[in-house]
């Protein structure tokens, strides 16, 4: 039945569920654990094991891990739904959001790690700032000097794809946290911030890319990538990150030409 | 708890409108960029030299055991094996030395450390260029008696 906003489906899929379509699975999450303020400088391993639908997110795990069986387990997320980018972890050694991850396809266990290169502040969280000052660092935002425009600013459909596919980032991190460059050496602007200049520097209504490709050409900018592909492969937006950095290699290259 | 940052490098508030904007006519792109563009140009030409080098030293003809002094004599007459010569010298330690470099860029977390190992590498690079320029420009393949 279908009540015009969608609710409809919904429902009918919690009733299959609820009618045992799927049974339960036996999840055992293994969790790195890390609190300066009981325990110390070292981290630890927590292991929970819970009873979890299939079809049910990680997130919901950890969820229920935090909710009725250790309050002190520290995570972040804020949406659930794969859009604020706050819950990016280490799942199983790959970056990903604990919210897009389905129960079904780790269990019956699973590892949950930190993202990697950042300061972890408790258990899961870590301290973004590093991150944040490399994002800044790029000028992520419309830099347009000849004035007021009438109406808004247009842009044809040509030049709105150039840069359709950075325009996509959450900044969960997950990028710049599976970087090896990144790992050795934080001051590395990391791959989201390469990717929000690429978001401007190829829209047709900015004017600073000029000085945004002068930021990255330098020491710690996009010629420290070393073409890994683990940004691509963690980003969960499906952004083509290395794309978007060779982008703009190629363009610091022949901006002389 | 004291977390560092990177503060210094990021932006204050922009500026108002305009100041924001200093247009320029220097294309970006410094060191950097000539280091990395250097070592894919070098690398390309590399593997033609190297090659070259590994076919005619140690596998057309006889191979290796047809390498003596008077073989390298007689090669170094023409002035086209010389600057092949040369030219891999150069290049393959002016790559090596600059893919050391990034390496030690990548790995070595302590400023005294990076600059020593750095030192270290471009004295030895050097000193090797040093040592096989005098000899590519200086060897006389007359002076020394054929031995056949
Ligand atoms: S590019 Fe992808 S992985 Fe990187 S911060 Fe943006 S959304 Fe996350
Ligand atoms: S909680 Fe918002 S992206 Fe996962």
């Amino acid at each position: 039945m279908d009540d015009g906003n969608g609710l409809g489906d919904v429902l009918e899929a919690s009733d299959r569920r609820a009618a045992g379509a799927g049974g339960r699975v036996t999840l055992t999450l293994r969790i790195r654990r890390y609190n300066p303020e009981t325990r110390g400088q070292e981290s630890w391993w927590d292991e929970f094991t819970i009873e979890s639908e299939p079809d049910d997110r990680l997130l919901d795990a950890l969820h229920h891990v935090k909710w009725y069986l250790d309050g002190t387990l520290a995570l972040r997320r804020s949406c659930a739904h794969g859009i604020c980018g706050s819950d990016a972890m280490m799942i199983n050694g790959r970056n990903a959001l604990a919210c897009k991850v389905i129960v079904r396809d780790v269990a019956p266990r699973v590892t949950v790690e930190p993202i990697r290169g950042l300061p972890v502040l408790k258990d899961l969280i870590v301290d973004m700032e590093p991150f944040f000052a490399g994002y800044r660092s790029v000028l992520p935002y419309l830099i347009n000097d000849s004035g007021e425009p009438e109406k808004e600013r247009l842009q044809s459909p040509e030049e709105r794809h150039r840069y359709d596919d950075t325009t996509k980032c959450i900044l969960c991190a997950a990028c710049t946290t599976s970087c090896p460059i990144f790992w050795g050496d934080e001051e590395y602007v990391g791959p989201a911030a390469i990717v929000n200049a690429h978001r401007f520097v190829y829209d047709s209504r900015d004017e600073g890319g000029r000085r945004r490709l002068e930021i990255l050409a330098e020491k710690n900018g996009v010629f420290r990538c070393r073409t890994t592909f683990n940004c691509t492969d963690a980003c969960p937006r499906g952004i083509e990150v290395t794309k978007a950095i060779q982008d703009v290699k190629r363009s610091i290259l022949f901006d002389r030409f | 708890m004291s977390v560092e940052t990177r503060a210094g490098r990021s932006p204050a508030i922009p500026p108002g409108r305009g100041a924001e904007v200093r247009r320029r006519d220097r294309p970006a792109g410094g060191f950097e960029l000539w280091s990395w563009l250097f070592m894919r140009v070098s690398g390309v030409a590399l593997l033609g030299l190297a090659v070259g080098h590994v076919l005619i030293m140690h596998v057309l003809d006889e191979g290796v055991s047809r390498v003596n002094f008077e073989f390298v004599q007689l090669r170094w007459e023409s002035p086209f094996w010389r600057t092949w010569d040369w030219a891999l010298l150069v290049l393959a330690l002016l790559h090596g030395i600059n893919g050391l470099r990034v390496t030690v860029q990548d790995y070595v977390r302590w400023p005294g450390a990076r600059f020593a190992l750095n030192v270290l590498f471009a004295l030895t690079g050097f000193l090797l260029f040093v040592l096989g320029t005098v000899i590519v420009f200086t060897f006389d393949p007359n002076a020394w008696p054929r031995t056949s």
